[in-house]
């Protein structure tokens, strides 16, 4: 795998994406615009009410009183020059707000994403190992457990737990607000606020991993270089890291580059129960708010992180797999 | 507990309910400091009361911005006024300013503000205000603090003085005079003149207030360093961060009423209705009198008998709310009276109204059927769109209901007029003129959200509305407002089934709390922290 075989391929990508990303944008503003009511009914049903004076104004000063191809056409002109607009409901640039909201959702889904995927692929791989033994029955019956679990359960029964019965952590939030922390003492504050959101995220995607790379092990073990691997005398520690699990990752690093194009989206759930300040409550509330230049900011980061994170993934499967080829 | 500080007054005006809550607290020596932390359920964005008229807002900013005229439980009181007095035609009312007062960032208040931001704001720009204001022609400056409000109709100084708690907010006119208002980046930064000054504002997280040392009601106040409002808008999370003692202060049922129970059947909880006396609202339900059946007197009134509001009372709001008695809630004061006809539950009877009015029961005991929209705000609104669809049932009526969001209701019902009985939750605003009277007069603009958008029109109610708004004397005025609720209560345009306060739950570390009849809006200088 040459460095300038690499280059050509992501240059081929990224001009295959953009009219993927041009697509995505003009179907979800359409979308959007089929239903009811807009950005100005949902301010003034948040402000109790409004005459008709005010809200007529407020649409001519939002451009909402223009023919829906026209607002279109302006927010396509701006969006290609990577201009995301300004939000009527936050009063700031969609990219400013973006921005602060990345921070908190990279935070807690790298962290639950690396946890899950680090303790499910562990655990897959023990419990495949002895298949149907005591070890491996509690294994998988933990993972499904975790798997059937609603994560606002999850979420407040540890909220219950932790925070009213114990004491011991905190409810919500990323941090102590007017504590004003600084240094380690703040690291470890927001530490401290991310423990139980970043639990209740990881247990659900732990099972998802755990359950495929048990499937994805047993698998592998049955064919017929894993033999011949055994034949020449390999010990069953090396068997297992260099010839099994090498193997056994492909489907599980699929699952993650799936689930990492999710990142952004974030839990709704969580964030909303712990009042994390993320993009996925930033979503949602923009779908409730009619919050159109947001939104589309929000799918534009989704569309091109998806893109990368589909390379990203390609890339991947080429490093582990030597036979596959990047054309 | 006899005490002539103005707050003690107000906590014995009020009455028994609040006596278990007030009795310690008025005995104690205020403490000076700490931080308390308030729940948000939901977030304003726009932190400028001369630009929004919403109680979340006033939440926030009516511990940092100050309105003209304040309420108490003594009747209104000035705050950046000092006296008010009208003409005897009402063309003209002058209104005396504290002097020595100043903005938090050094400079002086004088009447340029008021001037300013009557003509610029309040009239222009402010919800409700508009309407209020529309005759507003000038502001005039006699002296640095005397300002002339000038109006080419007559405006009665009750109505003028039970609006300025509300919208009578004024703002720096150094910092907006030639600016763009409405992206004036005070509006999310709001400098004025209160107990508290702003500090910052992250978006989805807090907002930070801290102690204004330069406050005009002296060094004593206010007692606490700060103030913080978090936004948590999952209401379980909320409740658990109350019960953990993260949160001191939780208004305008910002948890569930099952957790509001729980808490106040906990200890080191007050809960309740007092000091939302001047937020009231209505749980109502809207007709469509352009569906033909609905538009027949007998059938609403049998709707009406069908209801049983008692229990909905119980059931919904725990208790905290009374039965309404048309567009006028018990707290608008003298303007209010019961004299007016009622609809007692009586299904048997409602079920005979409905057979005379030629809609009998098919052999499915079904009427007719209606479609019907709830209001999405909060808890109280979809309990009682699921009552009133239950109770329907009972006298012959199929009620679908058709779930929708903010936007969807407002469309649905308002501008496309999609249904054919509504029910929302609206707030009494201090006086009928600025508030309720929309439900009943005709002559909105098409589609205008909260107002008479329900096909009904009667020009009787129209005449009625305005001679009373146009009324400068206060007792011949209330006379009028009480012959418009009869009518309204007769010809059921609208049934103003259930008035309700909201409800609060405050930790009892917290004294002096909920002692005006608009507290969680107020200024908070005299509140503080036992710990």
């Amino acid at each position: 795998m040459h460095l300038s075989q690499v280059l050509s391929y992501a240059l081929r990508r990224l001009l295959q994406a953009v009219p993927v990303v041009l697509l995505i944008m003009v179907g979800t503003f359409l979308l959007l615009k089929m239903a009811p009511g807009d950005t100005v009914d949902a301010l003034v049903g948040d402000m109790g009410g409004a005459d008709a004076a005010y809200i007529e104004k407020l649409r001519a000063e939002y451009g909402l009183d223009q023919p829906v191809w026209v607002q279109l056409w302006r927010y396509m002109a701006k969006i290609v020059q990577f201009d995301f607009g300004w939000s009527f409901v936050y009063e700031k640039p969609v990219a400013t707000i973006l921005w602060e909201r990345l921070g908190t959702t990279l935070l807690l889904m790298g962290s639950s994403l690396s946890l899950a995927f680090t303790i499910g692929v562990v655990l897959g791989a023990v419990a495949a190992r002895r298949a149907y033994s005591l070890t491996d029955n509690m294994i998988s019956t933990l993972g499904l457990v975790f798997y059937a679990t609603p994560s606002f359960f999850l979420s407040l029964m540890m909220i219950l737990l932790f925070s009213v019965k114990l004491g011991w952590l905190p409810v919500g939030g990323v941090k102590t607000i007017a504590a004003f922390h600084t240094g380690w003492a703040h690291v470890w504050d927001v530490a401290l606020h991310l423990i139980m959101p970043t639990a209740a995220l990881s247990l659900i995607y732990l099972s998802f991993y755990l359950r495929l790379m048990r499937a994805s092990v047993l698998e592998v073990v049955e064919l017929d270089f894993v033999r011949t691997a055994r034949a020449k005398g390999a010990g069953e520690a090396r068997l297992m890291v260099h010839h099994i699990m090498r193997n056994a990752l492909l489907p599980v690093v699929t699952l993650l580059g799936l689930q990492f194009s999710t990142v952004l989206g974030g839990s709704v759930v969580v964030e909303t129960i712990f009042a994390l300040p993320g993009l996925g409550q930033l979503a949602y509330q923009s779908v409730i708010q009619r919050d159109m230049n947001m939104l589309m900011g929000i799918i534009f980061l989704c569309a091109i992180i998806v893109v990368i994170v589909n390379f990203l993934t390609d890339l991947l499967y080429a490093r582990l797999d030597s036979r596959i080829a990047l054309r | 507990m006899i005490q002539t500080s103005r707050s003690a007054r107000g906590w014995l005006l009020a009455g028994a309910a609040l006596s278990a809550l007030a009795g310690p607290a008025a005995a104690q020596e205020p403490k000076r400091g700490g931080t308390i932390i308030v729940h948000m359920p939901s977030e304003q964005r726009i932190l400028n009361p001369a630009l929004r008229a919403s109680t979340g807002v006033y939440n926030i900013t009516g511990k940092i911005m100050e309105p003209l005229i304040d309420k108490t439980y003594d009747g209104p009181v000035g705050v950046l006024a000092t006296e008010w007095s009208s003409t005897e035609d009402g063309l003209k009312i002058t209104v005396k300013l504290r002097e020595g007062v100043n903005w938090h960032d050094g400079k002086p208040f004088t009447c340029d503000d008021v001037a300013f931001s009557a003509m610029e704001l309040w009239k222009p720009l402010l919800n409700y205000s508009s309407t209020l204001q529309q005759y507003l022609e000038s502001v005039d400056c006699t002296d640095d603090h005397t300002a002339v409000f000038n109006y080419s109709q007559p405006m009665p100084l009750d109505l003028f003085v039970a609006a300025m708690p509300d919208l009578g907010h004024p703002v720096p006119r150094h910092l907006y005079e030639g600016t763009d208002i409405m992206k004036s980046e005070y509006n999310t930064a709001p400098v004025g003149t209160g107990p508290f000054r702003f500090v910052e504002y992250e978006r989805g997280q807090y907002v930070i207030a801290e102690r204004n040392d330069d406050y005009w009601r002296g060094a004593e106040y206010p007692y606490l360093d700060r103030i913080v409002w978090r936004f948590i808008p999952d209401k379980s999370a909320a409740a658990a961060a109350i019960e953990a003692g993260e949160i001191h202060e939780s208004g305008f049922n910002g948890i569930s009423m099952a957790d509001l129970q729980r808490l106040s059947e906990m200890g080191g909880f007050d809960v309740g209705t007092q000091g939302y006396e001047n937020n009231v609202a209505h749980s109502t339900v809207e007709f469509n009198h352009r569906n033909p059946i609905l538009a027949d007197l007998k059938v609403r009134q049998a709707i009406y008998h069908g209801l049983d509001i008692d229990y909905a009372i119980q059931t919904i709001m725990r208790g905290y709310a009374k039965p309404g008695r048309g567009p006028i809630p018990s707290a608008g004061g003298a303007n209010y009276t019961d004299d007016v006809p009622t609809y007692a539950y009586d299904p048997e009877l409602a079920k005979r109204m409905l057979d005379e009015a030629g809609y009998p029961a098919g052999a499915d005991g079904i009427r007719f059927k209606l479609r019907h929209r709830p209001a999405p705000w909060g808890e109280y609104t979809q309990f009682w769109a699921e009552y009133f669809s239950q109770a329907m049932k009972e006298i012959g009526i199929d009620v679908e209901i058709l779930t929708n969001d903010a936007p969807g209701f407002l469309n649905g019902v308002y501008r496309d007029h999609d249904f054919d009985t509504a029910n929302g939750w609206h707030q009494f605003r201090s006086d009928p003129a600025v508030s309720t009277m929309v439900w009943l007069r005709s002559g909105s603009p098409e589609g205008t959200p909260w107002s008479n958008q329900f096909g009904w029109q009667s020009d009787e109610m129209d005449q009625m509305i305005d001679a009373a708004q146009a009324e400068l004397d206060p007792a011949k005025r209330a006379e009028r407002y009480h012959e418009i609720q009869a009518k309204a209560m007769a010809e059921i345009p609208v049934i103003f089934a259930i008035e309700h306060p909201f409800i609060s739950v405050t930790t009892t570390k917290l004294k002096n709390h909920h002692n005006t009849p608009r507290w969680n809006s107020s200024s908070w200088y005299d509140l503080w922290l036992d710990e």
